[in-house]
């Protein structure tokens, strides 16, 4: 009998798919069968293929089970890994003709048009189990740069390889570690920002449950590089499961004298704790993040002076996001030469986008910067379900804005995404189709940032305030002539005198869509349409000639706003209605028109 | 005998004093919060004044630190905590008409608790679970693919459950 590795993907989406408990009825059925000792099960992190989950990927012959139920499980034992026979029928399985990831995902078209630097062991390696980290090449480049380069050559190698931050900013990172490393020690932190605060976004998320060692690996590589002795991930207490696999990998890397004093028999002590957010967007910003990591309110604070002189505790802080960490094992293994070659000429390396929304393939993507956002879209992502238009893609989150259909063959890259008045963000992209409002999800971005406001200064306290119950007039049928202007000059103001990035970002998903939708405002407002059918209080339902007379509709209602006798036409007494939908949904013969 | 709030009033005490004084003890105060709700299921006013005391940092601060965070709740919460996401990939896909009917069937509104203690209702930002949206979560368990009629059952087969 031949011996097998089973790895089961333990993603979120997968755990929501009981992939936990698949785990159990496949160790319980090869218990059974008595092949324990002859298969290997390993849990991995997210693979990013979400909207196939829950997966088995069966090795050797990387044949990846998707979608897979309780009742495939003894059927996958006996044919695969009894006799031999892998189960066509139940695997992913897609023709593709280019793909970089045949030799470790098959051929799924998902994987093919990808570049997986960062997420390169997400999926693969058990994220518990430093062993599998360690086989991939794992702390080579730390080992690489505590014996053959010296801290100025770290840097170098950084700076040359173009690497910008991925939270969003996208600052050069090499000049940050540069200008942290020029000041005065000793007493210098390094911190991993993981405060994923985006909603539609889960990257980071992904790429610590799936490989914690790797940003371990990138920050103790930073620690050497700028003088310092101590790094802090601060991370959201709402991912417990990253949690618990960096608390692993932290105590493996200290058993394995990678973290501690004297890592790997030279001089450098490097150690790293985790801190806990607690649910507060605007901790993602930097100068907020130190007050929290403080123990204060995460209250931004004016820079400069900047974290790279005074920051935690009022020490030189050297701050990076997740995805920038996880790139750096790689330019020193791989080389800055190598890395300046992916990429356009001023965003290098790739960039991971958690892709969402109204897209067949949901899941996370890494692609290389410059591949454009209709590749993601449709080639990578399948393209719009149930035959629907797409109407925009949404990057960058609650600072980001919404790209409309003639501007989906702008590159990812920050300067790019900036010009057609959207930003990269820290990765998230929402697919919408045209079931999806503009003002409504202008009005939904503009919700968050104003509740996540910290309130400390003026213009983004007071004018998301503002421009929300503009917003929210609108959408009830109450919009005024002059309320598109109102919001672009407010707009502005807000971008120009709020202190940090939150203030500064927060109109950006407005602006943008007033300048790619200009219509649908105006519709809103001057014939009180909702083109999408979303605004509730625009909504007018109608029964049409197709009625039948059922009664359906007349029993559903809720306030007793339909009449008619049976097997005759009904009607919508309007000044009555309540505009819930509930006829809409309920008629079987698509007698209700909505407009 | 000792009562559980007992038990749980020296365990805190216990976290707080294995705390590393360096760097910056003060600095702690988060950690010790999530410890704190943790024991208690929220932040009582009892136990903001036990940190206070015991960190000898004024309650005042600590109340100021609590209510600025999501994360923290000073009431305590329902057997089952229902969490709906909101977040964007969930709202695109219907997360606003899943929260309505929470609503509905429970009687409540966001950041409330029914009157039997039950179930309490929380609006969450991405739980990121995005290739199952619209999604909701209770307790622990992730819950996907909803809509109205999905929520009905839900809360029906918990009733069932907590009987």
């Amino acid at each position: 009998m031949m011996e097998y590795a089973i790895t089961i993907c333990e993603g979120p989406t997968c755990i929501g798919r009981h992939a936990d408990r698949l785990r159990a009825i496949l160790l319980e059925e090869l218990a059974k069968r008595g092949l324990k000792d002859h298969v290997r099960i390993n849990i991995s992190g997210c693979l990013g293929m979400c909207h196939k989950g829950p997966f088995l990927v069966v090795n050797p012959g990387y044949t990846i089970y998707g979608g897979v139920t309780e009742s495939d499980i003894p059927v996958i034992v006996e044919e695969h890994i009894v006799k031999d026979r892998p189960i066509a029928r139940l695997a992913v399985q897609e023709d593709h003709l280019f793909n970089r990831f045949y030799r470790i995902f098959g051929d799924v078209g998902f994987f093919g048009k990808q570049m997986r630097i960062t997420l390169r062991n997400c999926g693969i390696i058990d994220p518990e189990n430093i062993d599998d980290y360690l086989a991939l090449r794992g702390y080579e480049a730390l080992a690489k740069v505590l014996t053959e380069m010296t801290p100025q050559q770290v840097i170098a190698e950084v700076k040359q390889s173009g690497l910008r931050g991925r939270g969003g900013a996208g600052f050069p990172t090499g000049l940050k570690w540069e200008l942290t490393a020029k000041q005065p020690g000793p007493e210098k932190y390094v911190i991993c920002n993981a405060d994923e605060g985006d909603p539609g976004a889960f990257m980071d998320r992904s790429a610590i449950e799936g490989d914690p060692h790797t940003i371990l690996e990138g920050m103790i590589i930073g620690g050497y590089a700028i003088g310092s002795n101590h790094g802090i991930v601060y991370i959201r207490a709402e991912y417990p499961l990253a949690v618990r696999r960096l608390e692993i990998a932290i105590q493996q890397a200290r058993q394995h004298n990678l973290l501690g004093k004297g890592i790997l028999g030279t001089n450098f002590d490097f150690d790293i704790e985790i801190r806990l957010g607690a649910g507060a967007f605007v901790c993602g910003e930097e100068t907020a993040l130190i007050q929290s990591i403080e123990g204060a309110r995460g209250m931004p604070r004016p820079r400069p002076p900047f974290p790279a002189t005074s920051g935690l505790f009022g020490k030189p802080t050297l701050i990076n996001n997740v995805e920038t960490w996880a790139n750096i094992p790689v330019i020193i293994l791989e080389g800055a030469k190598w890395f300046s070659s992916i990429g356009t000429e001023t965003s290098k390396g790739t960039k991971v986008f958690a892709l969402a929304g109204c897209v067949v393939n949901t899941g996370l993507v890494e692609v290389p910067m410059g591949t454009t956002i209709r590749q993601v879209v449709y080639d990578i992502g399948g393209g719009i379900p149930g035959g629907k238009r797409l109407t925009a893609v949404q990057t960058g989150g609650p600072s980001g804005g919404c790209l409309p259909e003639s501007y989906l063959d702008t590159p990812v890259d920050y300067e790019s995404l900036a010009k057609a008045g959207s930003i990269m963000g820290s990765g998230g992209m929402i697919v919408m189709d045209e079931t999806a409002c503009m003002v409504d999800v202008a009005r939904f971005f503009l919700e968050f940032t104003q509740s996540e406001s910290c309130g400390k200064c003026t213009p983004c306290r007071e004018g998301t305030k503002r421009m929300l119950e503009i917003l929210e007039r609108i959408v009830q049928g109450k919009g005024r002539p002059g309320d598109i202007e109102r919001l672009e000059r407010l707009g502005n103001m807000i971008k120009k005198a709020s202190l940090c990035g939150l203030g500064q970002s927060a109109p950006n998903p407005v602006l943008s869509t007033i300048r790619h939708f200009r219509d649908e405002y105006q519709q809103h407002i001057e014939q009180k349409r909702c083109p999408a059918g979303v605004c509730k209080a625009l909504l007018t339902y109608t029964i049409t000639d197709a009625c039948v007379g059922c009664g359906a509709c007349k029993k559903v209602c809720p306030v007793g706003a339909i009449s008619g006798t049976k097997k005759e036409k009904h009607v919508i007494d309007q000044a009555k209605c309540i505009r819930c939908g509930q006829c809409y949904t309920t008629c079987k013969f698509n007698a209700i028109s909505r407009s | 005998m000792q009562t559980t709030t007992d038990q749980n009033r020296q365990q805190l005490i216990e976290y707080i004093n294995q705390l590393p004084d360096r760097p910056y003890r003060d600095s702690y105060l988060i950690a010790v919060l999530h410890k704190a709700q943790e024991l208690y299921g929220y932040v009582s006013r009892d136990a903001m004044d036990l940190i206070s005391s015991q960190m000898q940092i004024p309650t005042a601060h600590i109340w100021g630190v609590v209510t600025f965070y999501h994360y923290f709740r000073t009431q305590p919460p329902g057997r089952y905590q229902i969490s709906v996401c909101l977040g964007t990939a969930c709202y695109v896909k219907g997360a606003a008409e899943v929260l309505q009917a929470f609503k509905d069937r429970l009687g409540v509104e966001a950041g409330q608790i029914t009157e039997d203690g039950l179930f309490s209702l929380l609006e969450a930002r991405c739980l990121g679970a995005c290739g199952l949206a619209p999604v909701c979560m209770i307790n622990d368990k992730v819950y996907g693919q909803l809509n109205p009629d999905k929520v009905g059952r839900i809360i029906n087969d918990l009733r069932k459950a907590a009987r």
